[in-house]
């Protein structure tokens, strides 16, 4: 597919200054560095989970641009697993204690997946487990929503994680990312990326339309998966208390823009983000997503089949709604996200907030990192496929 | 001097209790119980003036005792058995018009004590998922007792400007539970089978009882030091469980219907006045409701006893086990984990298999 044509890169040049070499030249390299990194930070942070991040770095660092794309697939099948078994392990240490006569033999590992299975489901089938007061349920998440997302992160759109150091191991932080692909997988896919790859095991919790909690049954997987409304309100409350906030501020004229304006990023709202960051003081993290713009070709919008189905837009793909419900099956297509270097908010007199100007010119500053990390990915990107 | 409390609506459970709790407060003299029918439980020593808030006689009362302390309780969503709706909110609004008019021409009363509800925020998807004391509410309350909070709060706003020297409090309680507990959603938790709205699981918060009798009495007397009594607070337990933990603790299946058919048989049932399923507690039941307590915490001073767990297992302490008993549940899934799992590889993925087989051992048991 024709995505050669993007590039105003000597633009770009003239206009980042003295900023944009260096940058460029690291970015090939980022890759092995950041799993070197990892490996180093991971294993004093995060002794819960002896192989659950190092295989994971190491064969991502393996994924870097240079190799070949099915060595790196091959050596990410076993990865895949680890992550999930070593998890499952690491909260069995509760239920063990039920179960006094488990022989650890050979088969202890399976014994213990079971046995932490069955706690689970007791826990789910008594009611007993928590959830905080925007109806995130960390145990189904991690353990269940998760699982059922990992093998599309993994094998079907292959994502490759970049710059996963930009994101503060504590604190509040913003996630800010571009917004496509007609149904919000970018955001799905954003959200296992952080919680397979931080080294911290941070979670995601993502900030979606009021459609989202209309819609009976999405709404409370949503919700259950640390979702929730995007307004100032939601927002503030999740920075303050320390969370990691993901917006795609470019809302539905992002991810329901036509084919042809395919990364080519919208007016970013209102700016609303940028003045709830300042508001708590917390870094703004640009991240850019490819790969999702061509999961589904949008060629056409039924507007009137919208406005009577009150959605905002009716995509009209080469393959929905002609083939029924095979048309909601995504292309296969190969996706990089890239964390960018922190946005700093805290310099800011506590008035910033209020002040447009500055409003609209760290809207700007973001808008313009994210569009021009994602002309640079599309640059490295080789198909749009692999 | 002691005080002299008036209290509301002391016919209700809570109301009565409340009555029998403050009359041991050393700073109390005396209670005035009024409400428009005679209490069937006992109120201590407090005096019981059968009077309809609804009159005017009300400021004879109050002048009558030299009250200093109003307690309104009588803003409540259920009538009292064989009251109508209509008459309900007559009470609701007019009664409490009546009261402050009353309040507002005796110069003794010091103090005002209102019980609203976390009902004025409504329940919409647009809505943040938390509410503060300030967060206006997306969409108004269309009608029932939630408009009748709405409208008995912008009075008692009115009546606060207009008598700057009374200190006003208004209490906005989520949902009360508790032993004794006669709301339309502890009506609901008794079903045995639990109707919900397909695809939605809403968030709850809750108040135990005791908690409830005792804000209301730390937001009639002085402020504590440090603290201020006067103004709007959210009370509610800590934390929050969703309808779906709610069931299972209750023991209770759920029935899931599709939202449509719900507001129709929510419309059945209370023609044939079964239950009183109102439009309200149908839009509770579909999209949750979660107030921030910090105000209550931090300016008031008041840290309840019960979180909103605790408080909703004391409810189901008392209500009974259901049809599918949580314990009975998981002496199910412990039998199978105790099973000797010979060749553990055969059971694929300890999610899935374990989990269709747990539920099938979770239906024997049900049966």
């Amino acid at each position: 597919m024709a995505d050669a044509k993007v590039i105003p890169f000597d633009d770009d040049r003239s206009r980042g200054g003295a900023q944009r070499p260096p940058r460029r030249r690291s970015g090939p390299r980022r890759p092995g560095d950041g799993a070197k990194a990892r490996d180093v930070k991971a294993v004093p942070a995060a002794p819960g989970r002896p192989h659950g991040d190092a295989p994971g770095g190491a064969d991502r660092a393996g994924a870097a641009p240079g190799a070949e794309p099915s060595v790196a697939e091959g050596a990410r099948a076993p990865g895949a697993g680890a992550p999930g078994g070593s998890r499952a392990a690491r909260r069995d240490t509760v239920p063990v204690q039920a179960l006094p006569s488990e022989p650890r033999g050979g088969g202890g590992g399976w014994d213990r997946r079971i046995a932490g299975g069955l706690a689970f489901l007791r826990r789910r089938l008594t009611g007993e487990y928590d959830v905080d007061d925007f109806g995130y349920d960390a145990e189904l998440t991690d353990q269940v929503l998760m699982s059922l997302l990992r093998p599309i992160y993994d094998n079907y759109f292959r994502v490759e994680v970049k710059g996963i150091e930009n994101i503060p191991a504590e604190g509040g932080a913003l996630i800010v990312a571009n917004h496509s692909g007609t149904l919000p997988w970018d955001g799905l896919m954003m959200q296992v990326a952080v919680h397979d790859n931080h080294p911290h095991g941070r979670h995601l919790r993502l900030l979606a339309a009021d459609l989202v909690f209309m819609l009976p049954v999405v709404n409370e997987l949503a919700r259950k998966a640390g979702h929730t409304l995007a307004c100032a309100e939601d927002a503030g409350a999740l920075l303050e208390r320390g969370e990691l906030v993901g917006v795609m501020p470019e809302g539905f004229k992002g991810i329901g823009k036509p084919f042809s304006e395919r990364y080519k990023l919208q007016r970013f709202g209102r700016g609303g983000f940028v003045s709830t960051a300042l508001r708590t003081g917390s870094p703004i993290v640009p991240c850019s997503i490819v790969g999702a713009e061509e999961i589904y070709p949008m060629i056409g919008n039924a507007k009137t089949l919208a406005r009577v189905l009150g959605i905002p837009y009716f995509p009209l793909t080469p393959t929905f709604p002609w083939l029924g419900p095979l048309g909601v099956v995504p292309l296969p297509t190969k996706w990089t996200i890239q964390f960018g270097e922190a946005i700093p908010t805290d310099g800011y007199p506590p008035e910033a907030a209020e002040d447009p100007m500055l409003m609209f010119n760290l809207t700007d500053q973001v808008r313009e990192q994210i569009q021009h990390t994602l002309y640079k990915l599309l640059v490295q990107r080789r198909s749009v496929f692999f | 001097m002691g005080k002299v409390v008036l209290v509301t609506g002391v016919a209700r459970q809570l109301g009565g209790r409340f009555v029998r709790r403050i009359q041991r407060d050393p700073e109390v003299e005396r209670v005035v119980a009024v409400d428009a029918v005679p209490p069937e439980h006992h109120l201590g020593g407090a005096d019981f003036v059968q009077a309809d808030i609804r009159q005017p006689t009300i400021t004879k009362v109050l002048a009558e005792h030299g009250v200093d302390t109003v307690v309104h309780m009588d803003v409540t969503g259920a009538a009292l058995a064989g009251g109508s709706r209509g008459s309900v909110k007559e009470t609701n609004v007019i009664g409490t018009m009546q009261l402050l008019g009353a309040c507002q021409k005796s110069p003794r009363v010091k103090r005002l004590v209102v019980k609203s509800s976390t009902n004025v925020y409504g329940s919409a998807p647009r809505d943040p998922a938390v509410f503060t004391e300030t967060t206006p509410p997306k969409s108004l309350p269309s009608g029932g007792f939630a408009k009748d909070a709405v409208e008995v709060e912008g009075y008692v706003r009115g009546f606060a400007r207009r008598r700057p020297d009374v200190a006003v409090c208004v209490l906005r309680f989520a949902n009360i539970l508790g032993p004794a507990a006669d709301s339309p959603l502890a009506e609901y938790f008794s079903l045995p089978v639990l109707p919900t709205v397909f695809g939605y699981d809403p968030r709850l918060q809750f108040v135990h009882e005791d908690d409830a009798v005792d804000v209301l009495r730390l937001a009639s007397h002085e402020p504590e030091r440090g603290t201020l009594n006067s103004g709007t607070f959210n009370i509610a337990g800590a934390g929050l469980l969703l309808l779906s933990q709610c069931a299972r603790r209750l023991g209770r299946p759920t029935l899931p219907v599709l939202l449509p058919a719900v507001t129709w048989v929510g419309a059945a049932l209370r023609t044939l006045s079964v239950t009183d399923f109102s439009p309200e507690q149908i839009r509770l039941l579909t999209h949750g409701r979660v107030v921030a307590t910090r105000q209550m915490r931090e300016t008031l001073g008041f840290r309840p006893k019960y979180t909103t767990a605790e408080a909703f297992a004391d409810f189901v302490r008392s209500r009974g086990p259901g049809l599918l008993p949580p314990a009975a549940l998981a002496g199910a899934v412990d039998r199978i984990a105790a099973l000797p799992l010979a060749g553990g590889g055969g059971k694929s993925g300890a999610g899935g298999g374990a989990r269709r087989g747990a539920d099938d051992s979770a239906h024997h048991s049900a049966n």
